[in-house]
């Protein structure tokens, strides 16, 4: 195994720590804000270690460059999805309690 | 390497089938709409794990994302139709209830003697398809099948879904609309930045049909996601006057499928049986016109219903904007 494996290797590892973290956390939690707040982290920071471990495994700078992409999309539509549904929580709790 | 990959196909059968019970017996009906995207993906996944990238593909934005977007649409409408109209949902008859077990009991029998009656292992068509692969025009195995030596089943698909949306526009004749929700300014930025994204990974999808996974009905279903998008947004509200573009854009595929089809009939010629040193020209340009009819028609799938004039509402509420 060669020292750059190694180091992917570790990355995707420390990634899937915070999977399970995140998944742990939506399970636990008490009230939907705090299950986003560690589902995104989960998303975000997890996947990211996971597409640099792979990233350094990747074979060319255009594999490198899409999974760069898909990390960032990711990002993006699981904050905007969150945000979403803590809005629409936020709102039926303000209607509720009026 | 080996065993754990066993291990991981496993879980991911067990996973895929547990998902499948769990939204079939669900009561909320948007937990069952979870479970079902969940458990598309996770075939998706399970396709790519039997090195088929392009069903994966499509599994990924048409089983799931479109059908998951259209899942949640008519979630919302039949919600507040009924919190307008009937309080109390009327149970199934016991004979519908009867009728669909006996269908969907004949469909599993008849899966289960195909699948008994399949032959077991050897090469299947892999040596047949990959003799036939210079005369079919492009370089993916998987197109050549779709686009060239089995055209007519794909024709008929390009036809089920142009049937789909010629009856949705029948049914839902100018039914008003739910209320759109309102997303939110970090919604409508993040359809800004996804947009341009989402028309160049559409295109590429069907630009790379020819020698990768990819193809017709992956970048259709990604293009419709642009649809989805402007009419979620409002960007684009349908107009009654959008009509006759509309129904061009729906029959522009299978026209122009069938079209090719025959016109390369003659000098001994069968339908679909392309001349050669035409064939990548034309199969690309079948997929170009397939691609935005499968777009258009997802995205007005979406949409639900063919806008027509309604009588005007009372002054200010801008009924015909909702048509």
């Amino acid at each position: 195994m060669t020292p750059l494996e190694l180091i992917a290797g570790a990355l995707i590892a420390l990634g899937a720590v915070f999977f399970i973290a995140g998944t742990v956390g939506v399970l636990r939690f008490p009230d939907i804000f705090c299950r986003l707040h560690a589902l995104t982290k989960a998303d975000g920071l997890g996947l990211g270690l996971v597409a640099l471990g792979v990233g350094l495994l990747a074979a060319s700078p255009g594999a490198v460059v899409r999974i760069a992409l898909v990390w960032f999309f990711v990002v993006v539509a699981s904050a905007t999805c969150s945000h979403l549904i803590a809005r629409h929580a936020l709102e039926r709790a303000r209607r509720e309690r009026s | 390497m080996i065993d754990t990959m066993v291990i991981f196909d496993l879980l991911l059968a067990v996973a895929v089938v547990a998902l499948a019970v769990a939204s079939m017996t669900t009561r909320d009906m948007f937990a069952a709409i979870v479970l079902f995207v969940v458990f598309g993906l996770l075939s998706a996944l399970a396709w790519v794990r039997l090195s088929a990238p392009d069903v994966a593909l499509a599994e990924a934005a048409i089983g799931t994302g479109v059908t998951g977007a259209l899942l949640l649409r008519t979630l919302h409408h039949v919600q507040t139709v009924e919190r307008k109209a009937a309080p109390e949902p009327l149970p199934v008859p016991m004979g519908v209830q009867i009728a669909n077990a006996a269908f969907c009991g004949l469909l599993t029998l008849g899966l289960a003697a195909a699948f008994a009656g399949a032959p077991r292992g050897g090469p299947g068509f892999d040596l047949l398809v990959a003799d036939a692969m210079s005369i079919s025009g492009v370089d993916h195995p998987v197109t050549a099948v779709l686009l060239n030596f089995r055209a007519y089943d794909t024709l008929m698909e390009v036809v089920v879904l142009l049937a789909a949306v010629i009856a949705v526009w029948q049914i839902e004749r100018g039914l008003s609309d739910a209320p759109a929700p309102a997303l939110g300014e970090v919604w409508q930025g993040f359809a800004r930045l996804t947009l341009p994204a989402i028309v160049v990974v559409g295109t590429y999808l069907l630009w790379v049909g020819s020698s990768a996974p990819g193809g017709a009905f992956q970048g259709g279903a990604v293009l419709a996601a642009v649809g989805l998008l402007l009419l979620l947004s409002r960007l684009y509200v349908p107009r009654p006057s959008h009509r006759g573009a509309a129904r061009v854009a729906f029959v522009l595929g299978t026209g122009a499928f069938a079209a090719v089809a025959l016109l390369v009939t003659g000098g001994g010629r069968m339908p679909f049986e392309y001349p050669l040193e035409h064939a990548k020209t034309l199969i690309l340009l079948i997929e170009g016109l397939v691609t935005i009819s499968i777009a258009v028609t997802l995205a007005a799938l979406f949409h639900g219903r063919e806008p027509v004039a309604l009588p005007e509402r009372a002054a200010g509420t801008g009924g015909r904007d909702d048509a």
